[in-house]
């Protein structure tokens, strides 16, 4: 057995024990209570460095543990937006002081973050932000409201992103904060979202005074940040679904076909293939990215391919289930819950991290090099620019 | 699992898309094309298996070949498929080489596998397509003689030995008995070759019809499981060619997006165009791993072999036909013409999509062995 192979194999053993004694659905005490326990049994930050609280280990490693991983369902999607986004923001452009106060704890679960970035008038366009921040003192004073944001009740700190320089170019004025989110100035409003529950906030923000060493990456400078957060976001998003049970896969859908008699149509079966084919191909080209990553060669722009894929298949997931299993899916007295949510969710996977349209806009331009769109608006100050959802004006 | 190549596929690849690049060139393959009675070029056959030695590549030393594996023999396809080569390579190194491998016959493969693993011998394999009819066999004396047709064989005009699937007449019932293997020589009496007209000009095709014409068996009177073995690698085999072609006619009418200016833009920029060209990435990004993975499979997890290449054949018959369609499409009036190559990939891609069954067949036979069928 190679090491990383005795590693895989301790910690599946460690998390058979760690996940023995979690309730179906844990609360938040309890899931901090596990991040804590994954962290110091060295599976939190696996590659992370050393110096800030993570193992310094290799992709191998990570990768071993992800394998691990994969069949326990582990409390850990409060801490996502960290873990696949902020945490490897600060880690790349964060100051070193920033790094040894936020990291550690991030890791260990002590504290959740979220990510600040849509607001009402700026979603696929996120550099359309309207959120002010203006110098103050020794600090920043921040105004203004963000919307979708995933995680904002939970959170203990934000990573925002504000314009500073309304008289730039959309682009070029714009900077990253850390917002603490228990300032007396922010406010978090639950939004019920299709499922019924409230996963995204809005958020407005009166008055929030930021420090100046809160600046993630350079004042005016925000935008890079945000496409460094963004590319994070859409290799995390497509890599981290392996761990998570897909209510509508394969295995789940034809079990429960072939319990009722339904494979013996071959049209049902033709359908099942169909789904299998989509998720065995979106499957190995996510290892074989991972493979590639772990050979060295980093995915770049190439995570909005799984991204786009993985919002495919959850939608075509749910809609053959659905398809497949009949009406019992869509008036159910409990036993099918978990497909009726499924069909709920899909869409969130196609609309959060970027639209299917704006994955395709990014893989156009920047895996395939295309030429760009015309931009109407790319050197024009901000301030002269018309945003978010506008009455016709005539013009 | 590998899903990547090691260093010695990537130098492999590399030096036979080197080699195609000079040898094969679009000029020349419209040339063999468009000419009558001419399918493949010896010189390039010649080369391809003394210099470069791509045609034994699979085959076991024993046999005189250099004792790769499948993975070897899918690069090669893979730059084929690119370059649309008209080769008999399919015909002889993966279906017939494959065959007379899984038939664990060890007299015949002695005497006929070093022939084509050195590529002296040109061999073709006629593959047992769902539907099709079969020939008959009858025992004669210390031999057999075959009776009937055979609807579609590769290369059969290039051959100097043919293999076909009969089924043992004295064994048949009701029209369906097991299905043994039988070599036969080109010039044996009582064999007709026509030749078809073909959709992909670069890949002949002939009906054969035996009237009484002896052969040799190969291997057990019930060569099902071996047939199915072979088929499998063939399907692995096929699928590699297709990535190739798929990955050609992307990269072609990429380029081409960044070249043609409509309205004042280069199409490229249209979304209408990127995002059809973003879909076709994905698509290909998936066949690669789909491709890779069958691949080895082939070599190294001939339990998943089964399942592997069903889903290779379900997966890209589909993807290349697509994908090839779409960049003929996306070229405007100029993919319609003659002149340009888009059509003979969009040939290809349609006739590779049936080549080993329709995509019914393949998709029904991963549902059986998902386990779907009880
Ligand atoms: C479940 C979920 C969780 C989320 N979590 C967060 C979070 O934690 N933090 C956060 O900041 N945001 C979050 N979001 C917000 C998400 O990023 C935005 O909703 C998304 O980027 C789309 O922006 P929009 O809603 O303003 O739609 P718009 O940008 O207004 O899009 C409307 C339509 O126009 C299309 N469109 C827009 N621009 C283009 C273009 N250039 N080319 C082609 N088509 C275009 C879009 O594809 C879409 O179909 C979340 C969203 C969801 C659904």
């Amino acid at each position: 057995m190679t090491d990383i192979e005795e590693y895989g194999r301790r910690a599946r053993a460690w998390l058979e024990t760690a996940t023995a004694g979690l309730p179906g659905e844990p609360g938040l005490q309890q899931a901090r209570e596990f991040m804590a326990r994954l962290y110091d049994a060295g599976y939190s930050g696996i590659t992370w460095p050393e110096e800030y609280g993570g193992q310094g280990l290799s992709v191998a490693e990570e990768r071993a543990f992800q394998q691990a991983a994969k069949d326990f369902a582990l409390p850990v999607g409060v801490f996502g937006i960290g873990l696949g986004m902020c945490g490897p923001t600060l880690l790349s452009l964060g100051t070193e002081e920033q790094k040894r106060r936020y990291i550690r704890p991030l890791l260990r679960g002590e504290e959740i973050w979220c990510q600040l970035f849509s607001e009402p008038g700026a979603g696929s366009d996120v550099a359309s932000l309207q959120t002010r921040a203006v110098p103050d003192g020794d600090g920043w004073l921040i105004n203004g409201q963000k919307v979708w944001t995933s995680v904002a009740r939970q959170a203990d700190y934000g990573l925002l992103i504000a314009r500073t320089d309304p008289d730039a170019p959309k682009h070029r004025g714009i900077t990253m904060f850390i917002v603490d989110m228990h300032h007396p100035g922010v406010t978090v409003r639950p939004l019920r979202d299709m499922t019924g529950e409230s996963h995204f906030n809005e958020i407005f923000f009166d008055d929030v005074e930021v420090p100046a060493d809160q600046v993630v990456g350079g004042v005016h400078d925000g935008w890079n940040a945000a496409v460094t957060t963004l590319l994070h976001e859409r290799v995390s998003i497509g890599m981290g679904a392996t761990r998570t049970e897909r209510p509508a896969s394969f295995a789940g859908v034809s079990r429960r076909a072939a319990e009722r008699g339904l494979t013996a149509d071959a049209a049902v079966r033709d359908r099942l293939v169909d789904l299998y084919l989509r998720e065995r191909a979106f499957d190995l080209l996510n290892a074989r990215m991972a493979q590639e990553v772990k050979a060295g060669i980093a995915p770049g722009a190439r995570g909005s391919v799984i991204k786009l894929l993985l919002a495919d298949l959850t939608l075509f997931g749910a809609d053959v289930a659905a398809e497949i299993l009949g009406p019992d899916v869509v008036a159910h007295d409990g036993a099918d819950a978990a497909l009726a949510r499924a069909l709920s969710w899909a869409p969130g996977m196609a609309l959060g991290g970027g639209t299917n349209e704006i994955m395709r806009n990014i893989i156009g331009d920047r895996v395939l090099g295309l030429p760009r769109e015309p931009q109407v608006d790319r050197d024009v100050p901000f301030r002269e620019l018309r945003v978010g959802t506008q009455k016709e004006t005539g013009k | 699992m590998r899903l990547i190549r090691t260093d010695e596929q990537r130098e492999l690849a590399d030096a036979t898309r080197a080699f195609l690049a000079g040898t094969s060139p679009m000029a020349r393959v419209r040339e063999i094309a468009e000419t009558p009675g001419v399918c493949h070029d010896p010189d390039v056959w010649r080369r391809m298996a003394g210099e470069l030695g791509l045609t034994g590549l699979a085959v076991p030393e024993e046999y005189g070949g250099a004792g790769f594996g499948h993975g070897e023999v899918a690069v090669v396809m893979e730059e084929l498929g690119a370059a649309l080569t008209p080769t008999p390579y399919l015909a002889s190194v993966v279906l017939a080489a494959n065959v007379l491998l899984a038939l664990d016959d060890e007299a015949a493969a002695k005497d006929l596998l070093p022939g084509i693993a050195n590529g002296s011998v040109i061999a073709t394999f006629a593959p047992p397509v769902p539907g099709d009819r079969m020939p008959g066999a009858r025992a004669h004396g210390d031999g057999h003689t075959l009776e009937g047709p055979v609807p579609r064989v590769l290369h059969a005009a290039d051959a100097d030995l043919i293999l076909v699937a009969a089924t043992l007449a004295d064994e048949v019932e009701d029209g369906s008995g097991p299905l043994a293997v039988f070599a036969v020589d080109p010039a044996a009496p009582g064999l007709t070759r026509t030749e078809l007209t073909t959709l992909d000009l670069t890949r002949p095709q002939y009906r054969l019809e035996f009237d009484g014409t002896p052969a040799r068996l190969v291997g057990p009177s019930d060569a099902g499981p071996a047939l199915e073995r072979a088929m499998d690698l063939a399907a692995v085999a096929l699928a590699a060619e297709q990535l190739g072609g798929m990955r050609r006619c992307l990269d072609t009418i990429v380029e081409y997006a960044k070249l043609r200016v409509q309205f004042g833009r280069y199409v490229g920029s249209f979304q209408g165009v990127k995002h059809r060209l973003a879909d076709m990435h994905c698509t290909l990004e998936q066949a690669e791993s789909i491709v890779r993975y069958a691949a080895w499979a082939a070599d190294e997890a001939p339990e998943e072999l089964p399942v592997a290449a069903a889903l290779a054949q379900s997966f890209m018959g589909r993807a290349y036909f697509q994908v090839a369609k779409d960049s003929l499409l996306l070229h405007g009036g100029i993919g319609f013409t003659w002149e340009h190559d888009a059509h003979l990939y969009y040939k290809r891609a349609k006739s590779d999509e049936l080549l080993l069954g329709a995509p019914r067949h393949h998709r029904a036979r991963l549902a059986e062995r998902l386990g779907l069928v009880t």
